[in-house]
């Protein structure tokens, strides 16, 4: 690897960082929680439970009910009673001041959450404190003003809600992926049997404890924690009128599958393998930070994360030199400590496979550089990866793999550069680096992805639009467009 | 002696190009006088060279100026308004009364014209500059999912397939349409309109054939974006296989044609939103950030 070694900046080799933790005194967490069905919360069937781990300590939190296929049926039935006699009969501007009261409420709690977040998933606080958390806030904030203003979303049609909306969210982004199906689906009139990922309940049982205070009829939103089997027994339930998932594209693949033949509508939000690009001319200090922010943002857990580095061949150097000088400024640790950069993998399950591709990757002969850093002896860690000599066939380039781990290959000309984007059945999301306007939108144009983010990265909002193209799946969530999985139109 | 008429050959149509069936095969519909046409029974072979076909006219189509799609699509009824005698004698030939073929005629003509106005207009009309919070420009437009197939209705012959195509190549896809099984010489005759409408070659393909056959590969192919079905008989398994690749799978059986063709829904339903974001300088209060 081409790395100048003289004139090197040295960042903070001199000084330890003081820990800055967070403290999680305020935090309050039970030793069980049950679901939460028909405004109540109940024990699982047969008293079936599962617990949470935390993944920078290994140290237990809670447990959590297994929902069974009747618990499941019965969070169904309390779903479409509330839906025909109180919530889709509601008049819509009520319905909006019960979301805006929801929003209030995340917003009031936001520390509390942040810091069971951070303890669940292991994401860092700064992350959850400042983006997480609000943006859940906000979302419900921003789809509460729609309730009562539908008409003037789909210009020359009526709408109507879809009924019971089955939702079922990732691990990555907890309580933000809540807010993100929550908020749309209530706002249009349906009701919602939600199902957090197995290794990040808390924060959605949390959420059904506030929804509970807000005084949100019973049976509007009701959430059932499990594994994959009380997933698909949401999937297969015949009374759901609507599917939103996100995850994997192998999992959305099979509950597309699942529902074909049935009344059923769908959202899929799944994999994806962002094209990051480049360009000679961007400003590449910013470019660097707009890498490190692409892929080591939530450990690499995310679905848009900016996986494949593209590089104009002419500025090669120059960058890996200044990337390679930043991550070693990465801070990995304590999710909570406030000084954390990337902090912990989510699963032990989720480390494995990263360690696996790690091992792929050397194997198919791309060059792998991690840089030092002192990783805590107990819970899951992955220090920040970068892969060079890759192509396009090396299958770290073509798979999903959800950690922090970055691959480089180089271009010379704009077309071949979009060529080698678009070469990929992912199409979620892209980012481009250019100080050139008309190469910008050049690129925003013919990259086939449902996001792109030029000269920035990783940026999320209630008022945008996000989904994918091709494989990474269908339907939109944020924004206008993301109140169409949760309407008929007539 | 009297002249004795000249028979047309019913071809397919391929990336601007009308073979027969690269199969060799084909099914045989009978006209209310007698006469026997051999129709294409086409294979999944032709569908593959049919979407090889589409592929490649994707980049081209989807990249021309809306204003410009909107002049070809009407092209498409200016050619089609010429033709409408020859459309109305062979719907009737099939069987239909000389008015019902009159009207369909019509009304398809009308519909290109429909989508025709809509090229530019939708991105228009259904896209959004987003309020974001931070200093950034944020906007969402919309792009075509890509190559689509599609399985006519089979009645109305004609209605149905322009019903189909229009909103799909109107929003920049291109397409693969296999037409209706009993009835496909109008489809037939519709390719010879389109391909004298500055419509590129592969942006519309027409097969002809049986459903049983080609609703498998129609569903199945890994190169296709969406697919569009407008039968009963095999919407489970096409869905299904929509899994295969996470197409987008639309049932358009529920529509009648003749009430509900214009409708720019129709065209979203091949759209994708396309969110774009980037950072600007200094605005109100909030920080300019990479």
């Amino acid at each position: 690897m081409a790395q100048k070694t003289e004139n090197k900046l040295d960042f903070g080799s001199k000084w330890e960082y003081a820990a800055a933790p967070e403290s999680a005194d305020h935090a309050s967490i039970m030793d069980e929680y049950g679901l939460y069905i028909n405004g109540k919360f109940v024990k699982a069937e047969g008293g079936k439970k599962f617990a949470s781990i935390n993944p920078s300590n290994d140290q237990h939190i809670a447990y959590f009910a297994e929902a069974s296929d009747n618990d499941v049926d019965k969070a169904v039935k309390a779903a479409r009673k509330a839906y025909k006699e109180v919530w889709s009969v509601m008049p819509a501007k009520e319905r909006a001041k019960y979301i805006f009261r929801i929003a209030r409420l995340i917003q009031e709690r936001a520390r509390e959450f942040a810091v069971l977040e951070s303890m669940d998933g292991g994401k860092p606080i700064r992350e959850s404190r400042d983006i997480d958390i609000p943006l859940a806030a906000n979302h419900f904030f921003y789809y509460a003003g729609w309730a009562d203003k539908l008409e003037y979303a789909f210009p020359g049609k009526k709408i109507e809600p879809v009924g019971v909306a089955g939702q079922i969210i990732p691990w990555n982004f907890p309580l933000l992926m809540a807010a993100w199906k929550l908020a749309p689906a209530l706002a249009c009139g349906n009701t919602v049997v939600l199902k957090p990922a197995e290794t990040t309940p808390l924060t959605a049982m949390k959420l059904a404890e506030l929804i509970h205070d807000s005084g949100l009829p019973a049976g509007v939103v009701n959430v059932v924690t499990g594994a994959g089997a009380t997933g698909a027994a949401i999937v297969n339930h015949p009374d759901v009128d609507k599917i939103a998932f996100t995850g994997s594209t192998g999992v959305g693949k099979i509950i597309q599958k699942a529902i074909a033949g049935t009344h059923k509508k769908a959202t899929l939000e799944l994999g994806g393998k962002a094209a990051n690009i480049i360009f000679d001319d961007a400003p590449i200090d910013q470019a660097v930070e707009g890498i490190i922010n692409g892929i080591f943002f939530n450990q690499g857990h995310v679905c848009c994360a900016g996986s494949r580095l593209f590089v104009q061949e002419n500025v090669k150097d120059e960058v890996l030199r200044k990337l390679i000088d930043r991550m070693g400024s990465l801070i990995v640790g304590d999710p909570l400590d406030k000084n954390t950069d990337v902090g912990a993998i989510n699963s032990k399950e989720q480390l494995n496979t990263i360690n696996k591709y790690l091992k792929i990757g050397q194997e198919e002969g791309a060059e792998i550089y991690q840089p030092k850093c002192s990783l805590p002896n107990k819970g899951n860690w992955c220090p920040p990866t970068l892969f060079c000599e890759t192509s396009q066939s090396h299958r770290i380039v073509q798979e999903e793999i959800f950690g922090p781990v970055l691959t480089v290959q180089t271009f010379r000309t704009v077309d071949e550069v979009i060529d080698k984007a678009n070469n990929t059945p992912f199409g979620l999301s892209a980012g481009v680096w250019t100080d050139k306007g008309s190469k910008i939108f050049n690129l925003t144009t013919k990259l086939r992805a449902g996001v792109v983010w030029a000269n920035t990265y990783n940026k999320f909002d209630p008022t945008s639009p996000f989904g994918g193209y091709k494989e990474s799946g269908f339907g939109r969530e944020g924004g206008l467009h993301g109140l169409l999985p949760y309407v008929n139109l007539v | 002696m009297s002249r004795l008429e000249v028979l047309k050959t019913y071809k397919i149509y391929i990336g601007g190009q009308f073979p027969r069936t690269e199969s060799g095969r084909f099914y045989p519909v009978e006209l209310k006088n007698g006469t026997v046409t051999n129709i294409c029974l086409s294979s999944r072979k032709d569908l593959r060279n049919a979407v090889v076909a589409a592929r490649n006219a994707f980049e081209g189509w989807s990249s021309r100026a809306a204003f410009n799609r909107s002049q070809i699509l009407y092209r498409i009824a200016e050619m089609l308004e010429g033709r409408k005698a020859q459309f109305v004698e062979e719907l009737v030939a099939v069987g239909a009364s000389r008015a019902a073929a009159t009207k369909e005629v019509e009304v398809s003509i009308d519909r290109c014209v429909y989508f025709a106005g809509w090229c530019d207009k939708f991105t228009q009309a259904f896209g959004s500059v987003n309020p974001v919070p931070s200093s950034h420009f944020n906007f969402s437009v919309h792009e075509p999912t890509g190559v689509v197939t599609i399985i006519a209705p089979e009645s109305p012959s004609l209605l149905g397939l322009v019903s189909c195509i229009m909103p799909v190549i109107a929003g920049g896809n291109t397409c693969v349409i296999l037409a209706s099984e009993n009835s496909p010489h109008v489809a037939v005759t519709f390719a010879e309109v389109l391909n004298s409408s500055d419509v590129p070659g592969g942006v519309v393909n027409i097969l002809t054939g049986k459903e049983d056959e080609l609703a498998e590969h129609f569903s199945s192919h890994m190169d296709v974006n969406a697919t569009i079905y407008c039968r009963e008989k095999h919407l489970k398994r096409i869905q299904e296989n929509g899994a295969l690749n996470v197409k987008r799978v639309l049932n358009w059986a529920k529509y009648d044609w003749n009430k509900q063709g214009e409708d720019p829904y129709l065209l979203l339903e091949t759209q994708e939103v396309k969110t774009t974001w980037h950072p600007i300088e200094n605005i109100a209060g909030a920080k300019s950030g990479y």
